[in-house]
């Protein structure tokens, strides 16, 4: 009879596994991913491929010369993963070399020199997205105002390669400035927002997506629903994004109510810029986030708060990049300070004596309780 | 209806109750022969009080226990004791174990014993001595001797008996079927665990997915005002004793404590059963109710088996197993037990459950890939404890390191590794660090011997060195003084 690797106990498991999880993350992102085509066309899609590739190329390389599987590493999805939200962050029309240069960054800096999946400190695709921004400040950020597919200003498939491999200058009007920069740039010329707001930020077209953007942050709604369809199958926890997102709200409704003129409003910052897609997907990366829960909610709120403090004193008009980085150097901090009360143990961690007077309690209600029905 | 606490963790393993829970309870047929092992409790091995070629009738005291934590053991039936030496344990080492190897004579003669004293009317040391005369142990799978507990527990004060028909494993159903089947003898079997325990309140805890238990048990105890019938709801460890025991009062059990201190006793159902028929029949401890079931049984059921029946016995009664299709083979439930080296071995007193498990079931598909952190194995332990970070100590060969994150505390009920994406094999990284801790505590203390015998020599030496020369000394002296004699005899 053949029976027994010997194996030990659990002789059960739930059936899920990291390309599950990675994949339903994907999955999850889909909705946006789609909108960010349509919205930006061709040019939009060659990104997308040629920042997906990249990391798929690079993870492929790296696992070689490390000599491991490298189908078991590409087959966990996180290197898919990985490209999909460096790309969804990258400015639709941006070049052919903005995605490979993050692409290949975000892998090969950001997760392989530290060992691979589940060693890297940092969230790759952000950590690829400020070395972007710092160094190529001009391609990321040309805003391109929305030029959606089928309508009369789409580019054709070919006039598409002709904006992400050749030499394409925007002409006036294609491009145009996110809210959060317009506002910025109308504050540092001491403009109140009553005045600078209007006629360049509706909260409609904002919650939708119809504005200009990174590639597939436009659509808070759609990034929300993907978030809360994450959250009810279990792949991410509430924590992260509702601190990052509730703190985010408190301060920016404590400083709207101090001053409107000078400090936006909260649904603005909540609708605007990388807020959504950085709650869900990036702040709940489980390699570089916090363990328990208690060590999440910590996260998610010094995540907020910094994205906060960065838009509204910073050098940038957007901080959810910086701030994930940021919080990310912290998390083994976190980690080992915020840690779940283990059983019988004080949280100092000595053995936790039974209360005298929870034990009488307990021996009580057995007098008081009400007897068997 | 008392006010449930919950605690903390768990998982939700697919009960898969279903296979044999609607099989009553069958005997099996009586094996030719029957090998016991001496240890089959947490302590010492039992001694035996026979030897080979002796006829033992049933229940006839064939082992007596060795210490204080210990047990003894009885004929499971009538024969001839065979042999007394070295048989396959079921352990997945499959290593030999002393036993004892009973021929049954298929007779079934009982040993003849007194009429019983009505056990309300023994005193509680009374009533904890003939449990532990009878060989009872914990026989939710813990094994441990029922009496010390009993003992202690009164002489701690505790005011609540828990009897444990939790049955959280998923597959097995002994405890359902004996909650089902044999209601009076439990409720009987508290009352007078309660009289050994002098305690006021016993509560019977069941989890929801067993309502037909739970119905019984509620009728069966409606004349007993003590007892309480509770329902749980479904979740593993629901029945861990510590988690039980939370769930119930809110207390948690001191890490390094006992369950007493929290003033409550967690008794499994069979061992209350089993104590109805050593009080109220004189029968010791020398059958169980065991589930077979699993994807590669061809008939589930649940049997009623003397002790040292072969798992092989047990199969062939359930159809045998498709072995094709038999990925695991298992000696208690999937999320704690046992895999076992054949089927070549012994039931004892604490199996539950014989499983084998198809590969689907087993989940074996997957080989494990690095940790990615997610958090789950936190979320799921009951303990409290970071899984994670234990494993990737224990990887780093850090045995301290998983001492200080809790080893200890970690009961090993899987629930982390059940729920791993990754599907780290934790608990095993959890075992090996037990293993090498002990085998570190082993060479400390050996080495503290040797440094103790060394230090013993030197003083030893230095004593023989200063007797020496205080001798020398001596002599010097009683020759100084003869010769002054000397010359005071020339004067």
């Amino acid at each position: 009879m053949k029976v027994n690797s010997l194996a030990g106990a659990p002789h059960a498991h739930d059936g899920d596994s990291v390309s599950r999880l990675m994949g339903r993350v994907l999955l999850a992102l889909l909705p946006a991913t789609v909108y960010g085509a349509v919205l930006f066309g061709w040019p939009a899609l060659n990104l997308l491929a040629i920042t997906v590739l990249v990391c798929l190329g690079c993870e492929a390389g790296c696992l070689w010369l490390a000599g491991r599987s490298v189908r078991w590493g590409i087959m966990d999805g996180s290197a898919l993963l990985t490209g999909v939200l460096l790309a969804l962050s990258l400015p639709p029309w941006a070049p052919w070399w903005i995605g490979a240069i993050g692409g290949g960054f975000a892998i090969v800096a950001g997760k392989q020199v530290f060992g691979g999946t589940g060693q890297n400190i940092f969230n790759p695709a952000m950590l690829a997205r400020v070395m972007l921004l710092v160094s190529f400040p001009v391609e990321m950020t040309t805003w391109l105002e929305p030029h959606p597919w089928l309508s009369g200003s789409a580019p054709s498939f070919l006039e598409g390669l002709q904006v992400t491999f050749g030499h394409f200058t925007f002409t006036d009007g294609m491009t145009g400035a996110t809210i959060l920069g317009h506002a910025r740039t109308e504050l540092v010329m001491n403009h109140p927002l009553s005045q600078a707001l209007p006629g360049h930020y509706q909260p409609g077209f904002a919650a939708i997506g119809w504005t200009g953007g990174s590639l597939g942050e436009t659509s808070a709604a759609l990034i929300l629903l993907g978030g809360l369809w994450l959250l009810w199958q279990r792949a991410i926890t509430w924590e992260i994004p509702a601190a990052m997102l509730g703190t985010v709200l408190v301060l920016a409704s404590v400083f709207h109510w101090v001053n409107p003129e000078r400090f936006a409003d909260p649904v603005l910052h909540l609708l605007s810029g990388s807020l959504m897609l950085g709650a869900f997907f990036i702040a709940t990366d489980p390699v570089t986030s916090p363990v328990a829960r208690i060590g999440q909610v910590v996260f998610g709120i010094g995540c907020g708060a910094l994205v906060y403090i960065i838009r509204t004193w910073g050098g940038y008009p957007e901080g959810v990049a910086f701030a994930v980085v940021l919080m990310n150097a912290a998390a083994p901090l976190i980690d080992h300070y915020f840690r779940p009360r283990a059983y019988g143990r004080t949280w100092r961690g000595q053995p936790r004596p039974v209360p005298e007077r929870a034990k009488k309690r307990a021996a009580v209600s057995r007098d008081s309780g009400s007897g068997p029905a | 209806m008392m006010r449930l606490h919950g605690f903390r963790g768990g998982v939700h393993p697919p009960g898969q109750k279903h296979l044999s829970a609607e099989r009553p309870i069958e005997s099996l047929p009586l094996p030719s022969r029957l090998y016991i092992p001496l240890q089959q409790h947490a302590g010492a091995p039992a001694l035996p009080v026979v030897t080979a070629g002796q006829r033992v009738a049933k229940g006839e005291l064939i082992a007596r226990e060795h210490g204080v934590t210990s047990a003894p053991l009885h004929a499971p039936s009538s024969g001839t004791v065979a042999a007394i030496g070295g048989f396959t344990a079921p352990h997945a080492s499959g290593l030999p174990l002393p036993a004892i190897l009973l021929d049954t004579d298929g007779e079934e003669r009982w040993i003849e014993s007194e009429p019983l004293p009505d056990p309300f009317s023994l005193s509680p040391e009374e009533v904890a001595h003939r449990v532990g005369a009878a060989g009872i142990v914990g026989m939710g799978g813990a094994n441990f001797p029922a009496a010390v507990k009993l003992s202690k527990a009164r002489q701690a004060g505790v005011h609540t008996l828990v009897v444990n028909g939790a049955e959280c494993e998923p597959y097995v159903t002994c405890d359902d079927r004996l909650m089902r089947e044999r209601a009076e003898a439990i409720i009987d079997g508290t009352a007078i665990m309660l009289h050994a325990l002098q305690a006021p309140r016993a509560l019977i805890a069941i989890e929801d997915n067993k309502p037909e238990a739970i119905q019984i048990m509620r009728d069966a105890c409606r004349q007993d005002a003590r007892i309480e019938v509770l329902s749980l709801a479904s979740r593993y460890p629901a029945g861990s004793a510590k988690q039980l025991i939370q769930s119930l009062s809110g207390l948690e059990t001191p890490s390094g404590g006992r369950g007493t201190d929290t003033g409550l006793l967690v008794h499994n159902v069979g061992t209350v059963y089993s104590a109805h028929r050593a009080l109220r029949y004189g029968q010791p401890l020398i059958s169980r109710i065991v589930t077979v079931s699993g994807g590669a049984v061809a008939e589930p059921r649940n049997l009623e088996v003397p002790l040292g029946a072969l798992v092989a016995d047990l199969l062939n009664y359930c159809g045998g197993i498709a072995s094709e299709d038999c990925a695991r083979l298992l000696m208690g439930g999937p999320m704690m037990g046992q895999p076992l080296p054949g089927i070549e071995v012994p039931v004892i007193k604490g199996t539950n459950g014989i499983l084998a498990l198809t590969a689907a079931e087993a989940g074996e598909a997957h080989p494990s890939s690095p940790c990615i952190r997610c958090g789950r194995c936190v979320e799921v332990c009951p303990m409290g404890l970071l899984p994670l970070e234990m494993s990737k100590r224990a990887h780093h060969e850090d045995w301290l390191g998983v001492q200080s994150l809790g080893l200890s505390d970690c009961m090993s009920c899987g629930s982390c590794a059940y729920a791993c994406p990754s599907h780290i094999p934790l608990p095993q990284y959890f075992a090996f660090a037990r293993g090498k801790l002990a085998e570190q505590r082993r060479e400390e203390r050996k080495s503290a011997h040797i440094r103790a015998l060394m230090e013993q020599r030197q003083a030893r030496f230095e004593r023989q060195e200063q007797a020496k020369a205080e001798a020398a000394a001596k002599r010097k002296a009683a020759k100084k003084s003869r010769a002054v004699v000397v010359e005071e005899d020339d004067e």
